[in-house]
């Protein structure tokens, strides 16, 4: 287990010091460990960065590591730490991982910045975010929203609500908030972001009933921004299309196999949860998990999730484009890592 | 052999039924009434541990509140150097033991020009005063953006945060008393940063934790959110909330009680508690954090004494059941132990021993009443069956004798056949066959002189010895008075008044009296109130057309009609008494006239002992097993002429 060492107190040292003594500590404890069975082939190594740190939202991916499914594809696979203050996009653009979970708004932005990242698989193929009202605040419409205080989360994640205010050219009081709910439930803000599968759950246990909340789900509201999808960098791509592709195939069989398996995902889940010290709700992450398959399986073709689909993509390309947030976006073709294929 | 109807078992179902249901109502009814006692006193009792509790949680957290409020005061009228501000910091932590940790966190810019973010923090470890800067030991989150900072800048007022694991700064579970204050300066009034005072949760829990309700009770205290904060699931702590426990355990109702709780309602339930016992919870808010404190206790512990004291009651409610039953059987059975003794020895009696002694009577109530009763019945059984006996045997000396009786009558019968072997005129035959006791028929034949034969055929009313006796007399009268007379109507007549005087018994016989001349075949017949005789003659048979004649015994002087008839040779006289045509079957037929005479066309030419013996046959046929109730005679007489005549 390897978990990077939290903030010294009293260090007033670089930060770069720091995180290079955070991999010599890692590459000194991942020594490589091959199961019995799997020693006919040397591994691979590679690393993932998810968006957030462990949940459900991430299922697949830690199955496919537990179960040894990456293993079985031929990759030592390495998840990083991730949650508050950590940027996916970020780690992946320093080449610090080679595969990461990000939003495909969050892509074109990078991309439309100069980023070389491509889309590997698109996980998630609607966008699950919303913002949410308490009723009592007589918020009912987009635009009431004018003038309202809405909690916005940092980085990449606010680009579909500010899309959305563009649309309906709504001026809104942002403040920027933080992963607890809290400010919200106190009415620090009128209006907070929030994730389908997670903090609108966690209001509910929290003690609101769905029928004191007004939503404001971004699907509903002509925003189909597909979310999570594999990333890596078209050089990593260039260097070893093989790895990648059976990063793909173990993470999507990894998604299978929670899918067919919710109570083992679900320990699998808590047990990485307890290892990084979050903490670990079964209901809420049996509700993930749930939203997770509603989210994944949504409009795929044949049944088979992990696609992007290309009318998605230019929808979204479009869109932001004329909400100003990127000046443009490659074709398909370029940003799905297929052109060199050809 | 008491069996399931037996009284004892009736008896003992009965009053140990009634008394088992008396007693338990007035037992259920007593743990129920216990029970409501209890409840309101606990009811009082965990209020008032509630509120201690609560009392010496919000004494400790208005104080962290004052101290906050009075250096974010002391903020806005004062002007502080960075040194005096440190210090300042550091003196309310060490202070005030129940601050854990302290800082002063500054909107950027607000401290100075230069420095964008400034939050120095003074905070407690290892028993000393520890410092950092927040700014800096925040690695992912910079502290403008914690809810202890963001939430009461956003409100514009003191807010106790939801608590949480304080990564990077003060590295345990705590909660944050927060003041906003503000710079005054120009009229306008701006957010200047955020005084904060952190209490270690786990000390503010620790007391929660130890409180001791019963044995297995507990004390828990749930966040603003229904985060569990101290709560014997300790996997739970900090982990799940009243709401998530409710989801998962599928129960709307605890949904519903963590509303209320958040709501900052009071409220005393019985529930089933998180840890799955059905509980008593009386809760309430502390107000200054809006969080909720709870105590619970299990039902079965606090009703362990009034369960005990019902199982006690209940023991000695069955012990006493038991003893009860006991009694009423003994009493019972000494009720029915005789009654049962007087079955057994009845039964005996019911099957003929009268031998038997009864059980003695000891007692003066029914059952004795019933053994003397008993008694006596058994002495007068005695005696009426040794009466019985002595009678059945005179009945059966009796019987014997009427047996020899009958077979005298019998014997007084011309029996011998035939009668008169030296006499070719006439062939007679004759048969008795007597009821079941000593008859009343007879009949007789002898000659009154060298040619005249007498005979008849009688019928006694009535039976047994008066009947046989007063045939013995009739028929003695008749022979002696026919060879004396010599005339049926003389004869007849001549008995009758012999008979008829003093005849008390009003006895009487019915007799058809006939005197055949041998030599001619004419026959002198005289009847009192016989069936008519049937005449068989060579080409019909009929019967005979009789005067009337009353019966002889009654009356005297009665007169009797003589009347005459010619026998040729080969015709047959056929007599018979009423035991023949009133024979019956069990359907109560009668054999009748009819069926004789039609019996009789069938045999005519027939000897006479066989055609008597046929007609015997028919009616024993006719009866078919039903028994005889007369005498059954027949008399037939077969004239056949003078033989000489032939000869000669």
């Amino acid at each position: 287990m390897t978990i990077l060492p939290h903030s010294q107190r009293n260090h007033t040292g670089w930060p770069w010091l720091r995180q290079i003594s955070a991999l010599l500590l890692f590459v000194l404890c991942s020594a490589p460990w091959f199961p019995a069975g799997a020693a006919e082939a040397v591994l691979k190594k590679a690393s993932l960065m998810p968006l957030w740190s462990p949940q459900a939202q991430f299922a697949g991916y830690y199955v496919a590591l537990d179960k040894g499914i990456y293993a079985r594809h031929g990759i030592d696979l390495k998840i990083l730490k991730a949650g508050p203050g950590y940027s996916p996009a970020q780690t992946l653009q320093e080449g610090k991982a080679d595969f990461a979970v990000l939003w495909l708004t969050t892509a074109l932005q990078r991309r439309s910045a100069g980023v070389k990242l491509v889309n590997l698989a698109q996980i998630i193929q609607r966008s699950s975010m919303m913002l949410i009202a308490k009723k009592s605040s007589g918020i009912k419409t987009v635009k009431d929203m004018s003038g309202r205080k809405v909690g916005m989360w940092g980085g990449e994640l606010s680009i579909p609500p500010r899309a959305l205010l563009d649309r309906y050219g709504v001026k809104v009081r942002e403040v920027p908030q933080s992963h607890t709910i809290n400010l919200f439930l106190r009415g620090g803000i009128d209006l907070t972001s929030a994730m389908w599968y997670n903090e609108y759950h966690v209001m509910l246990n929290a003690g609101l009933d769905p029928d004191e909340l007004q939503l404001f789900p971004l699907h509903e509201l002509g925003m189909q921004y597909p979310e999570d999808g594999i990333y890596t960098l078209e050089k990593t791509l260039h260097n070893d299309p093989a790895l990648a592709r059976a990063f793909v195939a173990a993470s999507l069989e990894g998604w299978r196999y929670a899918f067919a398996h919710p109570d083992e995902t679900l320990d699998i889940v808590i047990k990485y949860m307890r290892e990084a010290q979050v903490p670990a709700n079964r209901v809420h992450q049996k509700w993930m998990l749930e939203r997770m398959q509603d989210l994944i399986m949504y409009d795929v073709p044949q049944g088979l999730p992990g696609q992007l689909k290309q009318q998605d993509y230019e929808g979204v390309g479009r869109a932001l484009r004329a909400t100003g947030l990127i000046r443009s976006y490659p074709d398909y073709a370029t940003f799905s890592g297929r052109s060199n294929a050809r | 052999m008491p069996g399931k109807s037996s009284i004892v078992v009736r008896l003992v179902f009965v009053i140990t039924l009634c008394c088992s249901s008396i007693f338990a109502a007035a037992l259920g009814y007593n743990y129920y009434r216990s029970r409501q006692i209890l409840e309101q006193e606990l009811e009082n009792n965990a209020r008032n541990l509630a509120m201690s509790l609560v009392h010496r949680v919000e004494t400790e957290l208005v104080a962290v509140a004052k101290v906050t409020e009075g250096v974010a005061r002391s903020l806005e009228t004062g002007r502080y150097s960075e040194q005096e501000l440190l210090a300042l910091i550091r003196a309310t932590v060490e202070k005030n033991p129940e601050i854990y940790g302290s800082t002063v966190a500054f909107e950027p810019y607000a401290f100075s020009r230069s420095t964008r973010l400034y939050a120095p923090y003074f905070y407690r470890e290892k028993g000393s005063i520890a410092f950092s800067r927040l700014e800096k030991a925040y690695q992912h989150v910079p502290y403008l953006y914690w809810d202890w900072y963001q939430i009461p800048r956003e409100l514009g007022k003191r807010e106790w945060s939801e608590p949480y694991f304080d990564e990077g700064a003060g590295n345990i579970s705590m909660s944050t008393c927060s003041v906003p204050f503000y710079d005054a300066a120009n009229g306008t009034r701006r957010l200047k940063g955020v005084v904060t005072a952190d209490i270690s949760l786990d000390s503010l829990t620790k007391l929660i934790s130890s409180t001791r309700i019963l044995k297995t009770g507990y004390a828990a205290l749930l966040s603003r959110n229904g985060m569990l904060l101290a709560h014997p699931l300790k996997d739970a702590v900090m982990n799940e909330t009243f709401f998530s426990i409710a989801e998962e355990r599928k129960d709307p109702s605890l949904r519903e009680l963590g509303k209320k709780m958040i709501r900052g309602e009071s409220g005393f339930i019985l529930y089933t508690s998180l840890v799955g016992v059905r509980s008593w919870m009386y809760y309430t808010p502390i107000r200054s954090t809006g969080w909720t404190l709870a105590v619970v206790f299990p039902e079965v512990e606090l009703l362990e004494n009034v369960r005990r004291l019902s199982m006690t009651m209940a023991a000695m409610g069955l012990v006493g059941i038991l003893v009860l039953t006991a009694a009423v059987v003994s009493i019972a059975s000494s009720i029915t132990k005789p009654l049962r003794s007087l079955a057994a020895a009845t039964h005996v009696l019911a099957s003929g021993n009268f031998d038997l002694d009864l059980p003695p009577i000891r007692t003066k109530d029914e059952v004795g009443l019933l053994t003397h009763d008993f008694q006596m019945m058994k002495e007068s059984l005695k005696e009426y069956i040794r009466d019985l006996t002595e009678t059945t045997a005179a009945k059966e000396r009796i019987q014997s004798e009427l047996k020899v009786a009958t077979d005298i009558q019998a014997s007084l019968l011309p029996r011998l056949f035939p009668a008169f072997p030296d006499r070719p005129e006439f062939d007679i035959f004759a048969s008795m066959d007597p009821a079941k006791e000593v008859g009343g028929d007879f009949y007789d034949f002898f000659f009154i002189d060298e040619h005249n034969l007498c005979f008849l055929i009688a019928d006694v009313a009535g039976k047994g010895v008066p009947a046989a006796l007063y045939m013995m007399v009739a028929k003695t009268l008749l022979k002696s008075e026919g060879q004396r007379l010599g005339e049926p109507d003389q004869i007849l007549g001549y008995v009758n008044n012999v008979l008829a005087s003093d005849n008390d018994s009003c006895m009487f016989a019915t007799v058809f009296c006939g005197i055949l001349d041998v030599r001619t075949g004419e026959v002198r017949f005289a009847n009192a109130g016989h069936n008519p005789p049937l005449l068989i003659e060579s080409r019909r048979i009929r019967y005979l057309d009789l005067k009337p004649g009353f019966v002889l015994g009654p009356l005297q002087d009665m007169a009797y009609t003589a009347e005459r008839l010619i026998l040729q040779p080969g015709d047959t006289l056929f007599m018979y008494t009423d035991g023949v045509t009133e024979a019956t079957n069990s359907a109560d037929e009668l054999y009748g006239e009819e069926q004789l005479l039609q019996a009789l066309q069938r045999v005519p030419d027939q000897e006479l002992t066989d055609m008597v013996h046929y007609i015997r046959g028919e009616i024993t046929r006719h009866a078919n097993g039903a028994p005889q109730s007369d005498d059954v005679t027949m008399i037939a007489i077969k004239y056949r002429g003078m033989q000489d005549d032939r000869k000669g």
